[in-house]
């Protein structure tokens, strides 16, 4: 496979071919939409949309699937790296390139982004074309994050991204769209600003303008600097991620996002923010943000994150928030496992951002599926329906369990390493997040059983339908990933292992080095 | 599957030993093709088969919650499950199977010096960091005898529920659960480091949760579930805490490795305590002991083979199996034994106090498991590993019995009245009597396995629980059990109060299962008239597995023989089979010498364990009259300290209000209405967007286009401006 993608020079065109394929294929789309489609018939959906959605997506992942063969991970250079000027007088270039992790990233979307098509396959009805087109301009900020290089090149495409999903969550949502898109836009457009300011401050502290990563990683700063600027870097991602107490946008997006929406929030989206925290906050500012009260502060952040998302997801009545505060609990196990700086915890970060990808997306998918049936997400309205629909009860109970930490699932790996990981540099705190094994129980399998046990009361739940071949399809792989992640992850671990090595080596260096903190 | 055998100079390597990995994997084989052919049967429910498609369901409008063996609820309705033949014939054939090979690698394993356990690399599992965690199994003799214990009382049970359920709708699902809950279950024992054993112990928990809500649309069943699930995570938090502490003290998690890093710290180490009082947490929740044994007679709302397999003989000894496995760690922490010690044996009197007043058949096992599983660990908290498991074992033996004998019952019950349309309770214990003239078998077995759990001599439970008694007034006297305290009490102190709480428990024993069987088999049917002509023996299928059961419960002890009775045939056979294993950690306890009672106190000991279980047997015989009793429905309310047994001293009532209800509402009110939507989101997000659109408000109020406002605002700003430079 190897010698293959190197005869046909993979590495050298694989990543902007990977940004450029979506915004081709929005554009064809909505070329479709102007000038070939026809009118659908009222209440049908639209098949030509859909259909070539799903072929671009599909291509996309065949594309990408190179980059687990492709990419060196354990080379210290910049894999697959793509470099060329963009506005030469600002010292602004195009450049990409990737470690293990982003790898590992892109393919986590690559791949949940045909899944989250077929999840919308039926229920989007309206403005189909704009729809998917919309999906793949969001796919190419998405990746573009992952990839980029240059300090402007990772704003922008951090940016690129926001419209789609707003647009997606503004248009196409719930009832309470508009204000769910709006805080969306404004919560994150205003963590980002800081960002902006820093990243220009950086690039202009250089003699000449230079936004390359790897010049502001070599440069030296003073120690307040640094704070500064971390902190603008970290209120964007933290707002992101996000961090307790800025999470209040999650639940009201996910909750009135379409289904696919959802999938990408929480699937990827999130994992920006925590992923800026692996790339620029902390390499770039390592002393920074291991200062005994940033890093405390972080730690206990991701703390209360993880006990309260999990108690408050508790008490919820509507599913798709319950997900929706689930997430802040376990994006608090990844930043728990990032700031404990280990390579075991990091590791166990790592796994847990790729864990919640697959099993929050699949929950959001088997949450689309009963709400185009039964077109409700209350808890109350259901109970007893795994008499009427047993596979999809047999799906949710697995995909539950994923997201419980059950050994044998996925889950539990990220889970036991970011704990296990953290315990060694943070017990007190390590041992109040574990608490919170007992917490996803209680409210993953409450709501498990209001939803598919108890007695079938409901006339409305007796006639739901089960799972169709469509559905089924879409989650078996996810559920292979379950079960495979979770009972051999080592494929996975190993292609993270050397970036996080490097970034635990590359603090503790930095550490070392700080000259304060020496003499004191 | 990549298998490597590091230990390659081991002497079983080249033996059946070889094929241990298909131990668990057989029944994991016939948990796929049991879930596969129930979820086939969903995705294409057939024209004959209702069922299917999930009507005509057990438990339907029937009045009586808890009752059991729903399946046998329709028959006019609920046709037997399509693939009801292949299931009967792959759920316990994959299990005789693992028995099979269990038993090949026994006899492999005799005769081979076992003092370095068989490693069996099966792959690598979590590697990174300084963590190389391998999937790895473990041979050696402790291992070994669980595995022959679950795969054979397994290999029974399974037989005995082709007959008890195979006319549920849900029958391919039942073995696919049975069959995935074995599989766990011997992870758990062969797994070589505590990460793999915690793969089991979880799953085993996973499994008892699907189980016991089997029959999920009836609430109570899924409330129960969900209970044994959550009060399981109480107790695997600990188990987690303990790894963690293993493996930032020792860096490693492996048997080998930690146990060599707690050797390394000595006696009485903290850290060492720490890990054992942490791992017994776990224990705590998986085997029922005070304060989270709650979940376990609820447990009972599975079926009853499921009871029998998972909450008698095999999931809730996995506690007690744990510790022995940690032997050299618990032995090099005297103050957690202590606590073992004494959590097991007030367990087994506290719970043989609400056994004297269930009237459900069930239940009373239930508390029964709770309380004999309290000896058990009074066996291994005191360091008698050996005596710990012999007790495990018997009790496998003769719970099993008692669950499936009591399954028996049920089953002759509900087929009764359901063929006169009665909606009685089937478990109700006043609803029966006089069964011996019905089930002659079930009841000649049943009273073995009563004999044999009320210590009655020769009987298995009376080689085993003694042995365990005495072992606790020999380390009483000279251990460093003895030496250590426990909250400031001397350990020998706390040991003969931990032996006075187990001849307390013995009696009250002997009194709640004789009292049971009293109520069952003897005086007379309180069924019904119209009922009593359907009252009979369960098919052959079911009552085969009992008769093996008996055979073991009346023979069992023989595999443990007392010196003192070297006549009746070799001595000590598992001590010396389990020495390897946890012989060290038992001399650790003992001082290093061979814990042994002069003659004289071992006959006193025998002649009062045995005068206490008759005298118990007397009182029941004497205080319960089956003759004075009523059917359920006629039943008086009870009063007083009765009203308090049979509601098992309210602790359920208390943790749900000192608990369960105060998290959810600090969650609802507090940490969401108040925090979440009233602060943060309310005062803040919004609050900023308010103030926002406030001082908008007052800019677009200036902008009122009227020229004299803007002329008076000019002349005032104009005047500020100039004051302002005057100053200056």
């Amino acid at each position: 496979m190897t010698a293959f993608l190197t005869s046909i020079g993979y590495n050298s065109w694989i990543l902007p071919a990977l940004l450029a394929l979506p915004v081709v294929g929005a554009v064809l789309l909505w070329l479709h939409g102007a000038f070939v489609a026809t009118a659908t018939p009222e209440g049908g959906v639209a098949r030509a949309p859909r259909t070539i959605a799903l072929a671009l997506f599909v291509a996309e992942l065949v594309l990408s699937m190179g980059l687990w063969w492709s990419v060196d991970v354990n080379a210290l250079a910049w894999q697959a790296r793509f470099d060329m000027p963009w506005i030469p007088s600002w010292g602004i270039r195009f450049t990409l390139g990737l470690d293990g992790i982003a790898m590992m990233l892109i393919l986590l979307t690559t791949w949940i982004m045909p899944l989250a098509v077929l999840g919308s396959w039926t229920s989007i009805r309206k403005q189909t074309h704009s729809y998917y087109a919309l999906l793949l301009l969001l796919t190419t900020g998405m990746l573009g994050v992952f990839m980029a290089l240059d300090l402007v090149l990772f704003y922008v495409m951090w940016e690129v991204m926001l419209i789609p999903m707003y647009l997606i969550v503004g248009v196409w949502g719930g009832e309470r769209r508009l204000y769910a898109a709006l805080k969306f836009f404004l919560y994150t457009m205003l963590g980002s600003l800081l960002m902006l300011v820093a990243i220009l401050w950086i690039g202009m502290h250089n003699g000449a303008p230079d936004f390359s990563y790897d010049t502001a990683l070599t440069a030296g700063r003073s120690a307040t600097a640094s704070l500064w600027l971390f902190g603008a870097f970290a209120l964007a991602f933290a707002v992101k991620v996000p961090m307790f107490p800025f999470h209040t946008w999650l639940p009201d997006a996910h909750v009135e996002a379409p289904t696919a929406g959802s999938v990408v929030l929480a699937a990827i989206m999130l994992k920006m923010g925590t992923f800026g925290f692996v790339r620029f906050a902390i390499p770039l500012f390592p002393t920074a943000a291991m200062d005994e009260r940033v890093r405390g502060l972080m730690i206990g952040l991701a703390v209360v994150g993880i006990v309260y998302g999990a108690l408050v997801a508790l008490v919820q009545p509507d599913f798709k928030k319950l997900v929706a505060y689930s997430s802040v609990s376990h994006l608090g196990f990844v930043m728990l496992g990032i700031f404990a700086m280990n390579v075991e915890s990091m590791q166990g970060a790592l796994m847990v951002t790729i864990n919640h990808g697959v099993s929050t997306g699949a929950l959001f998918l088997l949450i689309g599926m009963i709400y185009e049936r039964r077109h409700s997400r209350l808890i109350a309205d259901f109970g007893g329906i795994a008499k009427v629909t047993p596979i999809f009860a047999a799906c949710l109970t697995v995909v539950s369990l994923s997201s419980i930490g059950v050994p044998g699932t996925n889950g539990f790996v990220g889970e036991f390493l970011v704990l296990l990981g953290a315990f060694k540099s943070a017990p007190t705190a390590t041992v109040i997040a574990a608490t919170s094994v007992i917490f996803a129980a209680a409210y993953l399998l409450w709501a498990l059983q209001r939803i598919i046990y108890n007695p079938l009361t409901k006339p409305e739940n007796e006639a739901l339908t089960d799972l169709n071949w469509r559905e089924i399809g879409l989650l078996v792989p996810l559920l292979a990933a379950i079960v495979w992640m979770g009972v051999y992850p080592k494929p996975v671990l190993a292609k993270t292992e050397a970036a996080a090595t490097r970034l635990v080596q590359g603090v503790e260096a930095a550490m070392v080095a700080r000259p304060s903190m020496r003499n004191r | 599957m990549l298998i490597t055998a590091p230990t390659g100079a081991h002497p079983l390597a080249d033996t059946a030993a070889r094929f241990v990995w298909l131990v668990p994997l057989l029944p994991l084989a016939g948990f796929v093709i049991n879930g596969l052919l129930s979820l086939l049967a969903a995705a294409n429910p057939g024209p004959a088969d209702p069922s299917a498609a999930g009507h005509g369901h057990h438990a339907d409008g029937h009045g009586h919650g808890h009752d059991d063996a729903h399946g046998h609820d329709d028959p006019h309705h609920a046709a037997r499950h399509r693939f009801a033949a292949v299931t009967s014939l792959v759920g316990p054939a994959v299990l005789l199977a693992s028995f099979g090979l269990a038993l090949a690698i026994f006899l492999a394993m005799r005769g081979v010096d076992m003092h370095a356990p068989y490693v069996q690399t099966l792959f690598s599992w979590m590697p990174t960091g300084d963590l190389h965690l391998d999937a790895a199994f473990q041979l050696d003799p402790l291992s070994m005898v669980m595995v022959l214990i679950i795969t054979g009382v397994g290999s029974l049970i399974h037989i005995f529920s082709v007959g008890y359920m195979v006319d549920d709708p849900g029958y391919p699902r039942y073995f696919a659960y049975l069959n995935l809950f074995v599989f766990f279950m011997l992870v758990l024992v062969l797994g070589a480091s505590y990460p793999v054993l915690f793969v089991g112990w979880e799953g085993v928990g996973l499994c008892s949760y699907l189980l016991i809500g089997f029959w999920f649309s009836d609430e109570a069943n899924a409330n129960a579930g969900k209970k044994a699930f959550i009060v399981n995570r109480i107790g695997d938090f600990g188990f987690l805490i303990a790894m963690f502490l293993m493996f930032s003290h020792f860096g490693a998690l492996d048997f080998a490795g930690v146990a060599a890093g707690a050797e390394g710290l000595g006696l009485g180490n903290v850290i060492v305590t720490a890990i054992c009082l942490f791992l017994f947490v776990g224990c705590t929740g998986k085997s029922a002991q005070i304060p989270l044994y709650t979940w376990l007679p609820d447990a009972m709302a599975g079926p009853t083979p499921v009871s029998a397999l998972i909450h008698a003989a095999t999931m809730v000894t996995a506690g007690v199996y744990l510790i022995a496995r940690s032997a050299t760690l618990f032995s090099l922490a005297p103050m957690a034994q202590l606590l073992v010690a004494l959590v097991g044996g007030l367990t087994a009197l506290f719970a043989a106090t609400i056994g004297l007043k269930q009237w459900d058949i069930k239940k009373v096992l239930a508390y029964s498991t709770v309380s004999q599983l309290g000896y058990m660990f009074v066996g291994v908290g005191v360091g008698a590993y050996t005596a710990g498991v012999f007790h495990l074992m018997t009790h496998a033996f003769f719970k099993a019995l008692l669950f499936l004998g009591s399954g028996s019952v049920i089953y002759a019950m509900h087929k009764a009245y359901h063929a006169t349309h009665n909606h009685e309770d089937a478990q109700d214990m006043r609803n029966m009597g006089g069964l011996r003239a019905h089930m002659p078998v079930t009841f000649a077995l049943m009273w073995i396995a009563t004999l044999a759990i009320a210590g009655i001599p020769v009987f298995s439970g009376f080689f085993s629980k003694d042995e365990i008694l005495a072992s606790v007034f020999a380390r009483a006297q000279h251990s460093t059990l003895a030496d250590a305290t426990l909250f400031g009490i001397p350990g020998t102190a706390v040991l003969f109060t931990v032996y006075v709480l187990g001849l307390c428990a013995a009696l009250l024993t002997a009194i709640y299962m004789t009292r049971m069987m009293l109520y069952t088999f003897h005086g007379p049917n309180r069924t019904g008239e119209a009922e009593r002509p359907h009252l009979a023996e369960a098919p052959w299928v079911m009552t085969g597995p009992l008769v093996v059961l008996g055979v073991l419960s009346l023979a069992g002890g023989w595999f443990n023989l007392p010196a003192l009775v070297g006549f009746l045939g070799p001595v000590g056979t598992l001590e010396h089979w389990l020495e390897p294993v946890v012989g060290a950690a038992q001399l650790t306890v003992t001082h290093g010498e061979a814990a042994h009672l002069s003659h004289s106190t071992e006959y006193a000991l025998i002649g009062a364990a045995i005068a206490i279980a008759i005298t118990g047997i007397l009182v029941a015989r004497a205080r319960c009259r089956p003759e004075a009793l009523v059917a359920a429905k006629d039943a008086p309310v009870e009063k007083g300290i009765e009203r308090v047994l049979l509601h098992k001293w309210f602790v359920d009532e208390g943790y749900q209000k000192a608990v369960v209800t105060p998290t959810v509402g600090v969650s609802r009110v507090v940490l969401w209405k108040g925090l979440d939507i009233g602060i943060i989101d309310g005062l803040f997000v919004n609050g900023s967007a308010l103030l926002m659109r406030t001082l908008g408000w007052f800019g677009s109020q200036l902008q009122s286009g009227q020229v004299g406002t803007y002329a008076w605002v000019l002349v005032i700003g104009a005047v500020c401006l100039l004051s302002a430079f005057r100053i200056h």
